[in-house]
């Protein structure tokens, strides 16, 4: 799977799903502090990702998963 | 008060309704799929709360839970209650509800297909308990009271009233928001389809809930949600609230025999202990709404039970369940909502569907059709399995 498509389907889901306002969603853009996720949300978020990219995650694994950017390169490298 | 029923969305939708013995009840075909004895129900649609809450708000609100945020939302408008007064001031939520279905259903689906909790979601533990609706609703609102789900079946939110009245004439609380919420799915009815408790009369809905008459064949279920604002006179004077009416008493009682039929001697020891609280005599009610839910054996003995307290006081009767079907855990708060749009607007809503009664209960001043009439004082009777039993007594209030 290409990064761009990665890209495209986790913005989706972070507008649809979290209702999160399409230009907030920079690479750079922190998922707690600046996209307002909190803990109950890494909930869904790991059903999202099973659902969208058919792999398992482990909560403990994406404890370094602060940024978009580094939800991106998490899921690309499991993909 | 707010409301959200099978009968109309809001308290003016309702009150219409009321007056015009207009029936919310219907056919769901998926009953039919499912196999129930009866795809008789309230018919009612689900709110959309998207743009009213926040995600994280909405996902651990289940069906009920959306209709006791439409109903609550109302009554704190109708209260003059908003978002501002309720962080500056301790608010309570006593609200009644006794399940919570599909979400149970769904995350269990889910464990037993993938092998894997992680993948039920984040909302489903909040859906799935009984204090669904506390919780949600308390979060939503900033409440800093008391915080309580009361679960005592087709009595719950009448005992939820009941229980603000005494807390807030107590002096524990000036403000409670009270009431309760019923889901109405196929789901949470399966069950109480198999104890052939419901009226089977599918080719006529709106005639299948017929309280009091002889040709009663059963109960509808129904669902949806009402809220009202309990409050000490001394905090609604302060805030020159609109007071609908005055709780003057609480009786409540255990039938202490069996868990689904119901006796005489019970609802008996509730009226009694309501009207002695209210320091009243049966010649002072003006009006009583009965739990009446059109089955056999429930209405003969709650019709026993008035006939033994009230005697030849000939007060009206009406059920509102002929109308609305059994709301359940909502019933006991939606039908003192009934009752005081009553009160307000001057008549008694009709028990319809009532040709005639059976033969013990013809002393019973049954009301069939729309009465205009002043009423000032009324009494509502709420029961449940387990034989729990509540009375509320309301009059209007004078200043």
């Amino acid at each position: 799977m290409q990064r761009e498509e990665i890209v495209q389907i986790v913005n989706q889901f972070f507008v649809e799903e979290f209702e999160i306002d399409a230009d907030a969603l920079k690479p750079e853009a922190q998922l707690v502090h600046d996209l307002g996720i909190e803990s109950l949300d890494f909930v869904d978020i790991v059903v999202i990702i099973e659902k969208e990219f058919g792999f398992k995650v482990k909560r403990e694994e994406m404890i370094n998963v602060k940024t978009l950017d580094d939800m991106y390169k998490y899921i690309e490298e499991r993909v | 008060m707010g409301i959200y029923s099978t009968i109309g969305k809001n308290v003016e939708a309702v009150n219409n309704s009321l007056y015009n013995g207009i029936s919310g009840i219907g056919i769901d075909p998926r009953r039919k799929e499912y196999g129930f004895r009866s795809a008789l129900t309230g018919i009612i649609e689900r709110p959309n709360l998207k743009g009213l809450l926040s995600r994280r708000e909405r996902i651990g609100i289940p069906e009920q839970g959306e209709y006791a945020y439409v109903a609550t939302m109302e009554a704190l408008v109708n209260a003059n209650i908003d978002l501002d007064f309720l962080t500056k001031n301790e608010v309570g939520i006593l609200y009644g509800n006794d399940s919570s279905t599909i979400p149970v259903i769904d995350a269990i689906d889910i464990v037993r297909a993938k092998k894997d909790t992680t993948l039920i979601g984040s909302g489903s533990i909040f859906q799935s308990m009984n204090s669904t609706i506390t919780m949600n609703l308390s979060v939503i609102l900033k409440l800093r009271g008391i915080n309580l789900t009361i679960s005592a079946a087709c009595a719950s939110s009448s005992h939820a009233i009941g229980l603000a009245y005494i807390l807030v004439s107590q002096g524990f609380q000036d403000i409670i928001i009270c009431g309760g919420g019923q889901e109405i799915n196929a789901e949470s009815m399966g069950s109480f389809d198999g104890l052939s408790a419901f009226s089977t009369r599918e080719d006529d809905p709106t005639k299948a809930s017929r309280p009091f008459d002889k040709d009663r064949d059963g109960l509808v279920p129904s669902g949806g949600a009402a809220t009202v604002i309990v409050e000490s006179l001394e905090s609604a004077l302060k805030r020159s609230a609109n007071i609908l009416g005055e709780i003057r008493g609480y009786g409540f009682s255990s039938n202490g025999n069996h868990i689904s039929v119901p006796n005489v001697e019970g609802p008996r020891t509730s009226l009694e202990r309501a009207l002695k609280n209210a320091s009243l005599t049966p010649r002072d009610i003006d009006y009583i709404n009965a739990h009446a839910t059109s089955t056999t054996t429930g209405d003969i003995n709650e019709g026993k039970a008035i006939l033994d307290v009230f005697g030849d006081c000939n007060t009206p009767i009406s059920s509102t369940k002929s109308m609305t079907g059994h709301e359940m855990w909502m019933g006991g708060t939606s039908e003192i909502i009934y009752s005081l749009l009553m009160m307000k607007n001057g008549f008694i809503a009709p028990n319809i569907n009532f040709n005639g009664a059976d033969d013990e209960l013809a002393r019973l001043n049954i009301i069939p059709e729309t009465r205009e009439q002043n009423i000032d004082t009324i009494l509502s009777n709420s029961f449940g399995f387990g034989g729990t039993n509540s009375t509320l007594i309301v009059t209007r209030f004078k200043k």
